[in-house]
C-alpha cells in the first residue's frame, strides 16, 4: 500500500534560516508515527509543510497520493487535525461543533448527525452533546477536539501536541482513544514533548532536529541502538569525588546541575561502589527514550 | 462555475448571529436611529428644507449608508478579528479542504449579508414614517445596500489582516470611518463644503453609497450611477484582494 505520507528531501527557510533542511519522512499506513524533537526543531512547520498549508522552497510532500500543496483541499478530505492550540467554537455547544467542522468537509447534516453518537461515545462525551463550550473541562475539550478532527472519517490524523496541560486522568483518556484509532486501522502522525507518551503510543519514532530526521525506528530500536541499558542518577555530597573516578564503573557521564546521570551495561558494578558512599543518593532505572532525546538533542535549552 | 465553498463560512457566522439576533438586531438598529430622529427632529426644526425635503427626510439615505457602511465594518474588524486571532477559527477551517480564499470569501460574504440586515431595518423605518416618496425607488436601496457593505466588508477584511490587536481599529475609525461619515455626505448636501474638501470627499467610498441612496429615498434616479458603482465595487474588490494577499501572508507563511 502506498505511504499516506511521504516528505522527500524537503526544505522550507524563513528570513535566510533553513528551518526545515532536507527531510524525508515516510509513514506507513496504520500505525502510530512520533515526530520528536527540542522546540525550533521544525516539528510544526514539517506538519504545515505536510498538510499543505505552506509551500516548501525545494522537495516533495505527497499526502494521501496527492501532491502537496497542489491537490491540498483535495488530500485534506480524508485527514483529520488535532492542533496544539484550543481552536474549538465558544458559542457553539458540543454537537454544533461536529456539526459545523463536518460543514467544511462538504457533509449534509443529517450524514454528520449519524456519527455524532458515535463521536460522543470514542471521545466519553456521552451526554454532553448539547453542552456549550464553556462548560468543558481542559480534558473535555481536548477529547472534543479529537473527536472533531475524526468527524470526516480520515485515514490519517495529525496530533500536534494533543495532551500538553492534561492531567494523568485526561492523557490516559486521549492516550485509550489513541490505541482505539490505531485498532481501526487508522494512520497517525503525532508530536509530543512527553517522551513516556510516545514510547507508550508509538510503532515508529522519527527524532528530528535542525530541520532534518536524526534517527528514526522503534522505541525499543532507538533506546537498544543509541544509549546503554541502565541509568544511575546520583546527586548529594561527595558527587565531584565520584565523577573523578567515574569513567571507573560506567561508560558514560552527563552533569546536569547537581546530578549526574551515569550511562551503563553493568549497574551492579555502580550500585556497590555508591554503596560505599554514604554522602551520595541515587536512583538505578533502566534507560528510557528521553534519556535517547537527550543524548541526541543535547540538555541544552532550546527557545 | 460559481464556487460555493464558502458557504459553510458563511453559515457557521450566521449560525453564531442567530443565537443573539434580538440584541444583535437592536444593536444595528438603536445608534443609527439615535442618530437619524434625534439630528432629524432636533436640528430639523431649526433647519429650513433641505434640498428641497425636510431635514429629517434629508437624513434617512444618509442614515442608512453610514449604518450600512458600520455593519460591515465591525463585523470585519472585531468579529472577523476574534475569529482569526483569539478563537482561531480560521486556522481550525483551514485544516479541512478549505482554503484562506474560502474562508474570506465566506467572511465578504457574511459582513455584506449583515449590512444588508441594517439596510434592511433602516429602509423599515424610513418605510414606516413615511420619509420616501416612491416605494418602488426605496426597494432600490436594498442592492445600493449589499453593494456598500461588500465595499466595506472587502476594505474591512484589509484593516483586519494588518492589525495587531483590537486598539489598533481605532486608527482606522480616526482616520478613515469618522472623516467618511462627516464629509460624505450624510449630514448635509457634499455642496456645502469648500471646493478642496468637496474634492476629497468625491474620492471616499461613503459619498457615493450616499449619492446613490438619497436620490432614491427622495423619489430621483441617481445621477452617475456607473461612477458610484464603479468606485463602490472598486474599493471592495482591491480591498478584499488586498486583504486575502496580507491575510496569507499573516496566516500561511
Amino acid at each position: 500500500m502506498n505511504a499516506p505520507l511521504r516528505l522527500t528531501n524537503l526544505c522550507k527557510q524563513y528570513g535566510g534560516t533553513l528551518v526545515v533542511d532536507g527531510l524525508d519522512l515516510e509513514l506507513e499506513a496504520g500505525r502510530c508515527h512520533g515526530l520528536l524533537g527540542p522546540n525550533g526543531a521544525g516539528k510544526t512547520t514539517t506538519l504545515r509543510l505536510a498538510l499543505g498549508l505552506i509551500g516548501a522552497d525545494a522537495g516533495t510532500v505527497e499526502l494521501l497520493g496527492h501532491p502537496m500543496p497542489a491537490d491540498a483541499a483535495l488530500a485534506r478530505r480524508k485527514v483529520g487535525v488535532v492542533p496544539q492550540v484550543d481552536s474549538l467554537d465558544p458559542d457553539f455547544t458540543v454537537r454544533e461543533n461536529l456539526h459545523t467542522y463536518g460543514r467544511y468537509f462538504g457533509m449534509k447534516g443529517a450524514e454528520i448527525e449519524a456519527r455524532i453518537p458515535d463521536l460522543l461515545d470514542f471521545s466519553g462525551l456521552n451526554g454532553k452533546a448539547d453542552a456549550p463550550i464553556l462548560t468543558l473541562s481542559g480534558g473535555m475539550k481536548r477529547r472534543l477536539t479529537l473527536a472533531r478532527a475524526l468527524v470526516n472519517d480520515p485515514d490519517l490524523v495529525f496530533l500536534d501536541e494533543p495532551t500538553t496541560g492534561l492531567d494523568p486522568q485526561a492523557r490516559h483518556l486521549i492516550w485509550q482513544g489513541l490505541r482505539r484509532l490505531i485498532a481501526r486501522g487508522k494512520t497517525l502522525l503525532l508530536t509530543t514533548h512527553f517522551m513516556d507518551e510516545a514510547e507508550r503510543l508509538c510503532d515508529v519514532i522519527s527524532v528530528i532536529d535542525h530541520g532534518r530526521v536524526i534517527v528514526r525506528g522503534s522505541p525499543r530500536e532507538l533506546i537498544a541502538s543509541n544509549i546503554e541499558p541502565h541509568v544511575v542518577e546520583i546527586y548529594g555530597d561527595g558527587l565531584a569525588e565520584w565523577k573523578a573516578c567515574a569513567s571507573d564503573f560506567c561508560r558514560r557521564c552527563e552533569q546536569a546541575g547537581e546530578t549526574l546521570f551515569c550511562y551503563t551495561e553493568a549497574p551492579e558494578r555502580v550500585v556497590a561502589e555508591l554503596a560505599t558512599r554514604p554522602g551520595l543518593r541515587y536512583l538505578h532505572r533502566p534507560a528510557n527514550l528521553e534519556d535517547v532525546f537527550l543524548k541526541l538533542t543535547g540538555r541544552d535549552l532550546r527557545d | 462555475m460559481i464556487d460555493f465553498a464558502w458557504y459553510p463560512v458563511w453559515r457557521r457566522n450566521f449560525l453564531v448571529w442567530k443565537k443573539l439576533a434580538g440584541p444583535s438586531l437592536l444593536g444595528n438598529l438603536a445608534d443609527p436611529m439615535l442618530y437619524m430622529l434625534g439630528l432629524g427632529y432636533g436640528l430639523g426644526r431649526l433647519l429650513p428644507a433641505v434640498e428641497g425635503v425636510p431635514y429629517l427626510n434629508f437624513l434617512a439615505a444618509g442614515t442608512l449608508a453610514y449604518s450600512v457602511m458600520n455593519s460591515a465594518t465591525f463585523e470585519t474588524l472585531y468579529s472577523a478579528f476574534s475569529r482569526m486571532h483569539v478563537q482561531k477559527t480560521w486556522d481550525a477551517i483551514l485544516n479541512t479542504p478549505l482554503t484562506l480564499k474560502d474562508v474570506m470569501l465566506g467572511e465578504l460574504m457574511w459582513a455584506t449579508s449583515k449590512s444588508l440586515l441594517s439596510g434592511i431595518a433602516i429602509l423599515l423605518v424610513i418605510a414606516v414614517l413615511g420619509l420616501y416618496a416612491d416605494f418602488a425607488l426605496l426597494l432600490a436601496l436594498l442592492p445600493v445596500a449589499v453593494l456598500t457593505g461588500f465595499c466595506f466588508a472587502g476594505m474591512g477584511l484589509a484593516i483586519n489582516a494588518v492589525s495587531p490587536n483590537y486598539d489598533f481599529f481605532l486608527y482606522y475609525f480616526t482616520l478613515a470611518i469618522t472623516p467618511m461619515v462627516l464629509l460624505g455626505g450624510v449630514f448635509y448636501p457634499p455642496s456645502a463644503l469648500p471646493d478642496w474638501l468637496a474634492a476629497i470627499a468625491a474620492w471616499l467610498p461613503l459619498t457615493h453609497a450616499v449619492e446613490l441612496a438619497r436620490p432614491l429615498v427622495l423619489g430621483r434616479i441617481p445621477d452617475g450611477i456607473g461612477l458610484h458603482v464603479f468606485m463602490l465595487l472598486a474599493y471592495g474588490v482591491v480591498g478584499f484582494w488586498a486583504a486575502l494577499a496580507l491575510t496569507r501572508k499573516r496566516l500561511l507563511r
